[in-house]
């Protein structure tokens, strides 16, 4: 293990005190830009709503047709857009602070894959249709496969898992289930046209009711997440270091997984395989933050959201009538910012 | 200059770093004014392996809706008839195809993973295999709501010659794109996961766009199938196997060097920029015509290293092992496809992770009990 940590830029001769500074006033901006976000995403579709409109839907609905539009179709996706990009941002940033890995997303602990793989086969087994019991299953699945990920890294070793036996683990995990996934889906054409939009990625179509049946789970990973930032500091010295300075490894690390897989398992179950917005979102908050994980977190949650959201306006926007998967935008907006990135500037390294 | 940093996800597990740097099972072999360190573990390892994949192979031979002994079989080769047909013109090219295809693919990933000195590496990230993916599944989707379907010309000859130019066009826009003042091989990485994620999310949005028959029929390929592989798939990947392999293997000492930091590097005489830039061209050929014969067979690339690593106790995947690996891999994997579910066949890439996840991960068990003891 390394006994180094990459630090982003050298302290600003300011001292402290203009530091945090400087960090608050970033966390504000991202703030705003995530709300102005929102409001995009509240009045921007298929039939504009005026900005009066949304604010007259928000603050006193009176069953206009545009209140109908903005309260029953844009808010819930609007706020699972916001719940997913958090998600996916701070499990993203945890990931890959766990395993120190920039190729590290999310789906490594096989969410992604344990999610599709009991979404197809409850479709073929069980004959389910309806996103709302897809969702259930997706769930479940992610945190079968996430357990199972961690369990086996764990196998044969004294304490928690190493970050590369984990990585490893997860990556045979989940090329295992996506095999089966394939092999399930080549087998009935029913399944394959449920998974091939899945696989897409799209906050589309979803309701209120789905907004609130990934509430707990996303709530109680970010609770996790925040919980377990300080002692990541202290492990990303070096699990030795780490042990000397008084930090439970095994702990840290299980409190950790725990975060990605509630996190990351239920904001793919309910969006499909959006694990790449995970893996982007860190490098394009490391920069603003730094190394230290207390303020990585949020930045990179609140990036995962804009960057979400955005991304999801502009898939309406671009293809109209029609919509864009916001997946496919996120990968095609998002993935030459990040290039152009990468390109410009030395890479922080974790 | 800032000291070369200590970086997370190397190609060495910390389990093979114990390893001392002369074990006492290596003697070199001297013949005149020319000696070669013979490592006796690997060397033993690659005897294992290649009777493993003779012996797949000729079991692959018997198995078919006309089923031989092995005596027929070999009566088959040399005589005519019908059975001469099935074993020389179906059974032994396909068969061919998977061990060489398997073999190219793994010693891709094992260049890749040591260049990247990341063992989740595997030439995907060097945009070839998304890249072929892309291309082929756009002629699926496109020519399947126009013409009725891929059929003749276009299966036969269109689809390895757009896999091979769409992997190859991914591998260039990877490089170009990564490249600045020199070839980092961590930027490479960060690059390469960019334009992959580009592939990836077109792939699936192509997937969404035709009927459901031809993303079935897209799915196919892009998981990896051997099915109805003929000769013209097997001279191509062995005439780049022919060229390549000894490239790759003179460039061993260069990989080796290569996986300390690029100081070190420099200062052992090693032109960073060459060596790396000459090795990845090297993965990026031997994936891409793997992946034109085909199609992008999943996990070889990132498991077979990672086995023979394990397999050899060495410090980085070592390559002919890995090539080996691979196609043991394949070979096994294409046997199980054919059989299980017979008379339907699966995907061989579909098999691959079925069968090399367990294997990868019971050796990952097994390497830390040891470490462990």
């Amino acid at each position: 293990m390394s006994t180094t940590t990459a630090v982003a830029r050298p302290p600003s001769p300011g001292g402290t005190r203009t530091v945090r500074g400087r960090r608050l006033l970033v966390l504000a901006a991202l703030f705003g830009i995530l709300a102005v976000a929102a409001v995009l995403s509240i009045a921007i579709g298929a039939k504009p709503v005026p900005l009066a409109d949304v604010w007259h839907g928000l603050a006193s609905p009176s069953g206009t047709e545009n209140d109908i539009i903005v309260r029953s179709l844009r808010v819930p996706r609007t706020a699972i857009g916001v719940m997913a990009g958090i998600a996916l941002g701070v499990a993203g940033a945890l990931m890959q602070g766990h395993t120190r890995n920039p190729l590290a997303d999310p789906g490594l602990l096989g969410v992604t894959q344990g999610a599709a793989f009991a979404m197809v086969l409850s479709i073929i087994a069980f004959g389910v249709t309806g996103l709302h019991a897809y969702i259930w299953f997706g769930l479940a699945g992610a945190l079968t496969a996430s357990v199972g990920v961690f369990a086996l890294g764990m196998v044969g070793g004294r304490g928690g898992p190493t970050p590369v036996a984990l990585a490893l683990a997860g990556t045979a995990v989940s090329s295992f289930l996506y095999a089966l996934t394939s092999a399930l889906v080549l087998m009935d054409e029913q399944a394959m046209d449920v998974f091939r939009f899945w696989q897409a990625g799209s906050i589309a179509a979803r309701g209120a009711d789905t907004a609130w049946q990934v509430l707990p789970f996303i709530a109680a990973g970010l609770v996790l997440a925040l919980v377990n930032a300080p002692a990541l500091n202290a492990l990303s010295l070096g699990e030795d270091v780490a042990r000397a300075l008084g930090q439970n490894v095994t702990l840290t690390r299980t409190v950790g997984v725990a975060a990605v897989t509630l996190l990351s398992g239920a904001s793919v179950a309910a969006c499909g395989a959006l694990s790449f917005l995970g893996l982007m979102v860190p490098h394009l908050a490391r920069p603003l933050s730094g190394p230290d994980h207390r303020w990585l977190l949020p930045y990179s949650g609140l990036m995962g959201a804009c960057a979400l959201l955005l991304a999801d306006v502009a898939g309406r926007v671009v293809a109209r009538p029609g919509e864009l998967e916001v997946g496919v935008v996120l990968a095609l907006a998002g993935a030459p910012f990040f290039v152009a990135l990468v390109r410009r500037r030395k890479p922080v390294r974790l | 200059m800032t000291p070369p940093l200590p970086r997370p996800g190397r190609a060495v597990p910390p389990t093979a770093t114990a390893a001392p740097v002369r074990p006492p099972h290596e003697r070199p072999l001297r013949v005149g004014p020319v000696s070669w360190l013979i490592r006796l573990r690997p060397a033993a390892v690659a005897l294992v392996l290649l009777a493993a994949v003779t012996l797949l192979m000729a079991l692959t031979m018997r198995i078919g809706d006309i089923p031989l002994t092995v005596p027929e079989v070999f009566r088959a080769i040399t005589g005519d008839g019908p059975e001469h047909f099935v074993v020389m013109e179906l059974r032994l090219p396909r068969a061919l195809t998977g061990a060489l295809v398997g073999a190219a693919l793994a010693l891709a990933g094992a260049i890749t993973q040591a260049i990247a000195r990341n063992p989740l590496a595997s030439p995907d990230i060097l945009g070839v295999t998304t890249g072929a993916s892309v291309a082929v599944v756009a002629a699926i989707v496109a020519a399947g709501s126009t013409a009725g379907g891929p059929s003749g010309a276009l299966a036969e000859v269109g689809i390895p010659l757009l896999a091979l130019v769409g992997g190859l066009a991914g591998a260039l826009t990877v490089y170009l794109l990564a490249w600045r003042r020199g070839l980092d091989g961590y930027r490479l990485v960060l690059v390469g996961i960019g334009v992959t994620a580009v592939f990836t999310n077109v792939k699936y949005w192509l997937l969404t766009l035709g009927d459901v028959n031809d993303s079935s029929r897209a799915m196919v390929w892009i998981s990896g199938s051997l099915n109805g592989r003929g000769w013209e798939h097997v001279y191509p990947t062995a005439l780049a196997l022919a060229v390549l392999v000894p490239l790759a293997l003179l460039g061993t000492r260069s990989l080796g060097a290569l996986r300390f930091g690029d100081d070190t590097v420099t200062g052992l005489g090693v032109r960073t920029n060459l060596a790396r830039g000459l090795m990845i061209l090297a993965a990026v050929l031997l994936a891409a015509v793997a992946t034109a014969s085909a199609g992008p067979i999943s996990f070889v690339a990132l498991a077979a290293p990672q086995i023979a690593l394990r397999l050899t106790g060495a410090a980085q995947p070592p390559l002919v092992v890995s090539a080996l690996t691979g196609a043991v891999l394949t070979a096994a994997a294409d046997l199980l496809a054919r059989t299980v579910f017979s008379p339907v066949e699966l995907p061989v890439g579909v098999v691959t992770a079925v069968l090399g996840a367990p294997y990868l991960i019971y050796l990952l068990v097994r390497a830390r009990k040891e470490a462990r003891s």
